[in-house]
């Protein structure tokens, strides 16, 4: 038995299931990333002093995060490009290089938690670290589990590849959507964080 | 049409195929992936944790009706530290209570609803041969499993299980044992489960529905779990939001939740501050509303699926109740704060909040009218599906009814927190929705298994259950009206205006304990029908929708030959038909 529509699309909608499957998703994760932002807001609002973000956090390292992050995006869709046009090895460059990235972003992101932490200034030294570290802390397990996925679609789930390009083309599409989705948290966190 | 649609068999693909003959007992039965087996194995989790909640419940009822009297016979079973000399202690009925509300929620109504009639009904009704996902759907059941382990496994923590309601409204919560941590983590595995079967469900109704089956022609309870799956993919993440902050202020110290200078036990403090407490409340509320919804919209589904077929008659008004349903679901969005009014939000707050509660009530009122009206010049057939069917309009009508002054901000002050809240929820709930599922249960049974479940046990398990329902939750309006805090662990035995509602928790008790025997014909008959009940054919109740175009039970794939639909849901009676009922999927 086969499921229908998972890589040719349904011509009524025009959409395969994992098309919809990943917008649908994407749907909940703005409302998760909404209530956190929306919660920063109230708290902020009420609260008597906040500091300005620059104050706390090093702009350039997150500067330098958001450029690699970008890079990463922009490197996600020459992945998929890649593909449409059937150049795998190309593909293989471009995801790999997605995945450095990502990498890449983890290990910036690792300074600034280890110095923080290294002068005392923890999640409980203030609301501002609070809201700084969860946020950015979520972000981040998302980035790691967009690198899980596209590191299986560069390594093992390649393997679809050899017996229906299409369908695994869709697949690193989906990946892709989800990348840039994470990307363009970023994008917000960024300026309401380090600069606001 | 030279586009596939439905099951298409003609193109094998070496990396995915699946050999469904050759699986063994753990592929089969256990990790499935076939939306039958995982509706069958979410129902029967479902019913375990509604037994268990059930029992929880049970012994709270206990130290309601009798407050301070040792509990007898079982008392000695819960050890020195929740129950010395059998008596409960007021952490022990917290626990008790916290654990009711979660597991009854979140672990017996919803996966019954929507994880165990969704997975097995939805795919059959709109001809599909299984869930858009299925992997991902092995998945979402089995996250739901560990969700239900951790909140089981709760209470054997020190300190107990979680203790600050199902609410878990902060500070108090932060504040808590080591419980609330589990509850915590125990939460982001049940909305996990949700938020990946929503996907599922919204995908496989859009993707997979037969040819020529149109959202117009989708049977009512399609619909119902549609506008479900919207609710839980939306509300539910900002609860994941607000878990993985209160997660945050309990484990990393941090000050969401937690408002400057808070005195516990006589000591201030030492947390940042700053916090706002209030933000919990909305953004538990924020899921918990649209959460109403998604607890009565399957039910009211199965009994429109039920009505229309044992009256043997269209549904009335079968497009306003699709159009009720869709402004329902969008309206769940915008009331939760009428959940808050005590919180002192303020007239401007409070005013917009009460308007959309009252517009919020005139599409479930039309739905229910409609269903209502459905019964007029039927011929009804009285089948144990049926009963419950008819008995969910009045029960339902009594807890949407008496939903309306805890609408309104000036109502809601006195009646917040009493017993009365709790009357009306729990109609809703329990003869509400739990009578639904009932329904569902004998109506789809042949489905699953090929055989129908006795009348005879059923009739008595409906007419048992309806009655002690009644006794059971019709007292707590009159207790509530007399002002009787609901978080009262000895039913406000130490307060004298509560002194002349007493007796009627005795009642209350003795109506739970009583409904509790009445399960047993219920469950016997549940497993003696599996090897032992009436064998009967695809269509036994002789339905128009396309699951019983099946075999039952229906094999892997579900369809011998993809269905198509050529005509509404519920062409029953029509004039000049050869039989009273003309199935979707029969071409004319």
């Amino acid at each position: 038995m086969d499921i229908p529509y998972t890589f040719q699309e349904r011509r009524d909608t025009g959409l395969t299931n994992g098309k919809i499957g990943i917008w649908l998703f994407l749907a909940s994760e703005v409302m998760l990333f909404g209530a956190l932002f929306a919660s920063y807001i109230l708290i902020r609002t009420g609260s008597p002093s906040w500091p300005r973000g620059d104050t706390v956090l090093d702009v350039y390292l997150a500067t330098f995060n958001t450029i690699v992050l970008i890079t990463s995006s922009v490197t996600m869709v020459m992945a998929w490009a890649s593909l449409m046009r059937r150049k795998f090895g190309t593909f293989r460059i471009y995801m790999g290089a997605t995945i450095l990235l990502g990498a890449v972003f983890l290990v910036v992101k690792y300074f600034e938690y280890s110095h923080h932490f290294a002068i005392g200034e923890g999640p409980s030294h203030s609301n501002f670290l609070a809201v700084y570290f969860t946020l950015t802390g979520l972000h981040m397990l998302h980035v790691f589990g967009g690198m899980v996925v596209n590191a299986y679609f560069w390594g093992p789930g390649a393997k679809l590849y050899q017996t229906n390009p299409v369908w695994f083309t869709n697949r690193v599409e989906h990946s892709g959507l989800f990348w840039h989705f994470v990307d363009l948290v970023w994008i917000f966190l960024f300026p309401t964080l380090y600069l606001l | 049409m030279s586009h596939p649609t439905g099951v298409d068999h003609s193109k094998p693909h070496a990396a995915h195929e699946v050999h469904h003959e050759e699986l063994g007992f753990w592929r089969k039965y256990v990790f499935s992936t076939d939306h039958k087996v995982i509706g069958i194995q979410y129902s029967v989790t479902g019913m375990l944790f509604l037994l268990f909640g059930f029992t929880l419940m049970m012994i709270m009822r206990w130290q309601l009706a009798y407050p301070g009297v040792p509990l007898p016979l079982i008392g000695g079973l819960f050890g020195e530290a929740r129950m010395p000399g059998g008596t409960m202690l007021p952490e022990f009925y917290n626990e008790l209570g916290a654990m009711h509300g979660t597991i009854m929620v979140f672990l017996g109504v919803v996966p019954l609803a929507v994880g165990g009639f969704g997975n097995f009904v939805v795919p059959l009704q709109i001809g599909a041969p299984d869930m858009a996902f299925p992997k991902i759907n092995m998945l979402s059941y089995w996250s739901l499993v560990l969700g239900g382990l951790t909140m089981l496994g709760s209470f054997l923590v020190p300190g107990g299980a979680a203790q600050s309601g199902w609410t878990s409204y902060a500070p108090l919560s932060v504040i808590a044992g080591t419980g609330q941590t589990w509850w915590l983590v125990g939460m982001i595995f049940l909305i996990t489960s949700s938020l990946l079967g929503a996907v599922n469900f919204l995908t496989t109704t859009i993707q997979l529905r037969a040819k020529g089956l149109t959202f117009m022609r989708f049977p009512f309870f399609v619909w119902s779990q549609f506008v479900t799956s919207f609710l839980l993919l939306l509300a539910f993440p900002p609860l994941e939001a607000a878990g993985v902050m209160q997660l945050m202020d309990r484990v990393a110290g941090t000050s969401f939740f937690m408002p400057s200078g808070l005195v516990v036990s006589g000591q201030v403090l030492t947390n940042a501050g700053g916090g706002n407490a209030v933000l919990w409340q909305h953004l538990f509320w924020f899921l918990a509303h649209p959460e109403v919804y998604v607890l009565i919209l399957p039910g009211m589904g199965i009994v429109a699926e039920i009505i229309a077929n044992n009256t043997r008659k269209p549904l009335w008004g079968y497009r306003a109740m699709v159009y009720s349903l869709v402004f329902l679901g969008f309206m769940s969005f915008i009331v939760w704060a009428h959940h808050m009014f005590m919180t002192g939000m303020g007239t401007a707050m409070a005013a917009f909040f009460q308007t959309t509660t009252m517009i919020i009530s005139i599409p479930s009122v039309v739905i229910l009218t409609s269903l209502l009206l459905s019964l007029w010049g039927g011929s009804i057939r009285f089948n144990t599906p049926m009963l419950f069917a008819t008995a969910f309009l009045p029960m339902f009508g009594i807890g949407g009814l008496t939903g309306l002054p805890l609408g309104l901000n000036i109502s809601d002050i006195p009646l917040h927190d009493t017993y009365y809240v709790i009357a009306h929820f729990h109609y809703v709930v329990a003869p509400g929705t739990i009578f639904a599922l009932m329904a569902g249960i004998y109506y789809w049974y042949p489905k699953a298994t090929g055989r129908r479940m006795n009348e005879t046990l059923g009739k008595i398990h409906f007419a048992g259950t309806l009655v002690c329902m009644n006794v059971v939750f019709m007292p707590m309006f009159i207790v509530g009206l007399a002002g009787v805090s609901r978080r009262l662990f000895d039913a406000g035995s130490g307060y004298d205006f509560a002194q002349g509602t007493m007796h009627w928790n005795v009642v209350s008790s003795w109506g739970a304990w009583i409904m509790a025997l009445f399960q047993i014909p219920f469950i016997f008959n549940f497993f003696y029908s599996i090897w032992n009940g009436e064998k009967v054919g695809d269509n036994p109740w002789d339905a128009t929708t396309i699951e019983w175009a099946a075999p039952s039970p229906p094999p892997h794939g579900n369809f011998a030959v993809a269905p198509q639909a050529y005509r509404g849901p519920y062409e029953y009676s029509v004039p000049g038909a050869a039989k009273d009922f003309t199935p979707q999927h029969e071409a004319s």
